[in-house]
């Protein structure tokens, strides 16, 4: 607990000196990123102290405010959230001081660094917050840094846009869980989340309804399809190391929200697993499905946190589903693969954002038609961003496939099951995991592969260069971790126990007795990767020695015969996903500007497509205007004239004095 | 024992089953045809030659061909043939099967952008459509057959399919091997989704993607392919021949249903067109189709 209380002061610190040296600027830089990566290596000490441990420590002092009180504790649960958060804050943070160097001459630093850090420091307030008053100041400080942290490049309207939207989404998600953790005080009497856990107020009919208000508040947060909005819109816009902080981490705390409240209900409700899966499917298909239409590299990329927070949020149903219908095999699996989904999709995810970010400060452009080519001039970050992509379509030998592999090994024991009621959601779970692995290797296959192969599609893409090693080494440790969870996995996989002892309601013994099943398919799936990496480079090294000596020349790629190929000519992103964006078009529903050639001699022609995110468009738009159209009939009471203000307050203070003597 | 057997019997066998349908279809078509053992002729050629490689591509390219047959020989050694467990087995080694194939894929299809050639473009953007719509048919197979035999390992479905089992669900056991003849189609570049004598880059989708490949590296392409069409006709081959055999027998009995199912993809080869492009999504989704009536039917 000392060690994780010394990091967020160590993080406050560091945020306030940085804005304090705004004048100096690479001062800022230094200070406020060097202050997070120390209070990282402090917090994942001694978060993996505690991990390993399996014990909880707590800590309760007194405080002013009139509700609540200062009560802070760290067990499994918020360890295995708090490992992410502080190995990610730290990362981005390195990564952070040579993407901001070229802002140095026109932005105030030390002010995006202060807020940087508050950031880390509110997503482990989150965590470690065990009551509600407290909890909710530090989820509104997380809400509102991360704001300024999206508005960094204020100047340009779709940022402001951007910003705009997501602080209206996050404090409509805000708003439910006030509700909920008023509608909670007053069953408990008081704000303390240890009382609430004794008190299991996730029980009976008002159980259902806190459960639902946990789904939209932390769901709004997490990202969770139609509440995901904000996402595709903020990620572009922040800064990339933001990015991936905010889609590494930050989301993951309404992954945390909701499984915290989960640890107060006795016995889910059996629709609450089937709400879960059904919510965590949708969110995955059509997470990557949008990923697939988009030309943004960046909002390609948060689209597919929509996805991966989709699989979390299906292991969690299949958990719960579990834990309904006393299964401990599923509920152990379930949990289990969520858990190293988090601390997977942050690594691969950091990584992916981080290479974006370096592909974006070395070209100037995230649109990925204008990109191509850069494995030559980039090798390093094409190499990272290889090892990100594979990882996160699930592929064997990385992390991706472990946590994956726990959630279809929940599912197919469950789908064993004789219980209709059980199987049918395992089915749809094993059924929906394959599409979206399918879906999401296409979509990575495109970003990859159009972005850093093939030829440089534009002049920017042409020029740029390796970027230095200060944004380098966090992707390399990023990738360096895809590979070892992948290879390690038994070891990670027990590891996560305490964890799911938190929500699973079991003991640990049970909790560890039947993680020991799933041990021997771990250690041979590692295993395998073993041999899979071995027999890869056996097959290289007998190509190498059958070419020694060979005649092995270079030449164009071939192009049947034609003599003046260009870059243009390559296949576009588009063009590579437009079977699968034609064949699910009724959802994607892509806005197309076509001048089409119809004449013998065409002078001009072109095609633009533009894939805007269908909830937004035909859900929320119409809602949002109606609710604009109706309080702009408001609008004459707000004219100008100050006399009529002051009659209005005038009129307030009479009538309320009125209402009190009354 | 058995199980290393069989997997070096898949190991070395493996391309005579492409010989056999290119036999088969030569028959059909009344021509004379190749060799039985042609292709093992032409992997002697290539693993001889030297290579030109394109000045678009990198290490991407290189690794493609490796990668994607080491991906597939692991593949291969998780399916049981014939009776015999596999040599490696665990729960869950069917996810791990699905994926290896995901990532032999994942690679031939970068390698195929690697050259930015627009035809090889074309026919990874194929790839990608077709096999993102036949992994779900494949995994619904698969669990209609855990449903079926209650257990979590290919060794353990397979296992479970004896007689008795053909004789309680035989609707159910017609539907998945329906769903697995599709996959299997689709997955191996086979009519009607694919046809491997095409001469038009145009039309191509497998072929296409590895036209710049020469020399070892298309051997290891080659060779490859032929591995993974042994590794999901095995999958086949264990639901029609029930689990009643000895060791050598099974061995035996396998390796002639194999054969059997190689003549059967001439056939179909023979006596088919290939679909229009935008007719294979419906026929993966009818395949995928058939196994969701036999999942229906345990549920039931």
């Amino acid at each position: 607990m000392a060690g994780i209380l010394t990091a967020i002061i160590i993080l406050l610190a560091s945020g306030l000196v940085a804005l304090l040296m705004g004048g100096r600027r690479s001062w800022a830089s230094y200070i406020g990123s060097g202050g997070v990566v120390g209070a990282a290596v402090l917090g994942v000490v001694s978060s993996t102290r505690i991990l390993w441990g399996g014990g909880v420590e707590s800590l309760r002092l007194a405080w002013a405010l009139p509700l609540g009180e200062l009560h802070l504790s760290v067990d499994g649960l918020s360890a295995v959230f708090l490992l992410a958060v502080f190995v990610m804050s730290g990362l981005s943070a390195l990564y952070g001081i040579e993407y901001l160097a070229p802002y140095c001459s026109r932005k105030p630093l030390g002010v995006s660094w202060f807020f940087f850090n508050l950031l880390a420091a509110s997503m482990v307030m989150v965590l470690v917050a065990r009551d509600g008053v407290l909890f909710l100041i530090a989820w509104e400080t997380m809400s509102l840094a991360s704001f300024f942290l999206v508005a960094f490049e204020n100047e340009r309207a779709e940022v402001r846009e951007a910003a705009w939207t997501y602080l209206v989404a996050t404090h409509l998600g805000t708003a439910f869980l006030l509700v909920m953790f008023v509608l909670m005080g007053r069953a408990a009497g008081c704000f303390d989340f240890d009382r609430f856990g004794q008190l299991k107020l996730l029980g009976g009919n008002t159980g259902s309804v806190l459960f639902v208000l946990a789904l939209v508040g932390f769901g709004t947060k997490a990202g969770f399809m139609p509440v995901h909005v904000w996402l595709p819109e903020a990620h572009p816009a922040a800064p990339s190391h933001v990015s991936a902080l905010m889609s590494g981490v930050m989301i993951k705390t309404g992954i945390y929200g909701l499984v915290r409240v989960l640890t107060w209900a006795d016995t889910p409700v059996w629709w609450w697993g089937y709400l879960m899966v059904g919510i965590g499917l949708t969110s995955g298909v059509f997470g990557v499905l949008f990923a697939l239409a988009q030309h943004d590299l960046k909002r390609l990329l948060a689209y597919h946190s929509v996805e991966n927070i989709g699989i979390i949020a299906t292991g969690i149903g299949v958990g719960l589903i579990g834990m309904s219908f006393d299964l401990p095999t599923l509920v152990v699996l379930g949990f289990c693969g969520a858990f190293l989904h988090v601390i997977n999709h942050a690594i691969f995810k950091g990584l992916l954002f981080l290479a974006a970010g370096a592909v974006l400060h070395e070209t100037g452009t995230r649109n990925i038609e204008r990109l191509g080519g850069l494995m030559k001039r980039m090798p390093w970050t094409g190499l990272l961003f290889f090892v990100g992509a594979a990882a996160i379509c699930g592929l064997p030998p990385l992390n991706g496939f472990v946590s994956e592999l726990l959630i279809y090994l929940g599912a197919f024991s469950g789908a064993k099951s004789m219980a209709a009621l059980v199987a049918a959601p395992m089915l749809a779970v094993v059924i929906g995991l394959a599409l979206i692995g399918g879906l999401a290797a296409a979509c990575f296959a495109k970003a990859f592969g159009i972005v850093f192969q093939g030829e440089a599609r534009s002049e920017q893409a042409a020029r740029a260069h390796e970027c230095g090693g200060l944004m380098r080494v966090p992707m390399f440790l990023l990738a360096i971790g895809c590979v070892l969870i992948g290879l390690l996995a038994p070891w990670v996989v027990s590891v996560l126990a305490p964890a799911v002892e938190c929500v699973s309601g079991l003991s640990l013994t049970s909790v560890t007795g039947q993680l020991a099943m799933s041990m021997r398919p771990l250690t041979l799936v590692a295993g395998c990767g073993v041999v899979l990496i071995m027999l890869g480079a056996g097959f290289a090294l007998v190509r190498w020695r059958l070419l020694r000596g060979r005649d092995v020349s270079t030449a164009v790629t071939w192009d049947c015969g034609y003599v003046a190929p260009t870059a243009r000519m390559q296949y576009t992103a588009s063009s590579f996903a437009q079977p699968l964006t034609a064949l699910f078009a009724p959802v994607l529903r892509t806005a197309r500007k076509v001048v089409a050639i119809d004449e013998m001699f065409p002078a001009h022609s072109e095609l633009e497509t533009h894939t805007p995110d269908v909830t937004r468009e035909f859900l929320f738009r119409p809602i949002f205007s109606g609710v604009g159209g109706l309080l702009s009939r408001l609008l004459w009471l707000q004219h100008g004239r100050l006399q009529v203000y002051v009659l209005y307050l005038a009129i307030a203070l009479v009538t309320l004095l009125v209402w009190k003597a009354r | 024992m058995q199980s290393l057997i069989n997997f070096l019997l898949a190991i070395v066998c493996a391309p005579l089953l492409i010989g056999v349908i290119n036999r088969t279809k030569a028959w059909f078509a009344g021509r004379q045809g190749q060799p039985l053992f042609q292709l093992y002729y032409d992997l002697a050629k290539l693993l001889r030659k030297g290579a030109v490689y394109s000045r678009t591509t990198g290490w991407v390219f290189r690794a493609g061909p490796v990668v994607g047959l080491a991906a597939a020989l692991v593949a291969t050694a998780l399916v049981p043939v014939g009776g015999s467990p596999a040599l490696i087995r665990f729960d869950g080694d069917l996810v791990l099967f699905a994926y290896c194939f995901g990532l032999m894929r994942f690679l031939t299809v970068l390698a195929a952008l690697d050259t930015g050639s627009s035809f090889e473009g074309m026919g990874a953007s194929r790839e990608v459509t077709f096999s993102a719509l036949a992994e779900p048919a494949m995994f619904l197979a698969l669990a209609a057959l855990v449903r079926q035999t209650e257990s979590l390992s290919l060794s353990g479905i397979y296992a479970g399919i004896n007689l008795d089992a053909w004789r309680t669900s035989p609707a159910l056991l017609l539907l998945v091997i329906g769903t697995l003849v599709v996959v299997l189609l689709a997955e191996n570049s086979r009519i009607p989704v694919d046809d491997p004598n095409t001469h038009l880059e145009l039309t191509m989708i497998h072929e296409v993607m590895v036209l710049d490949h020469g020399g070892p590296d298309f051997g290891f392409v080659l060779y490859g392919g032929a591995v993974k069409l042994w590794a999901m006709s095995a999958l086949i081959t264990g639901l029609i021949v029930p689990a009643h055999f000895g060791p050598w027998s099974g061995t035996l009995v396998g390796l002639l249903c194999m054969l059997v199912i190689a003549i059967g993809v001439g056939i179909i080869e023979s006596v088919m067109a290939r679909l229009r492009l935008l007719r294979v999504p419906q026929l993966l989704v009818g395949g995928a189709a058939l196994s969701a009536v036999a999942l229906m039917i345990t549920l039931s």
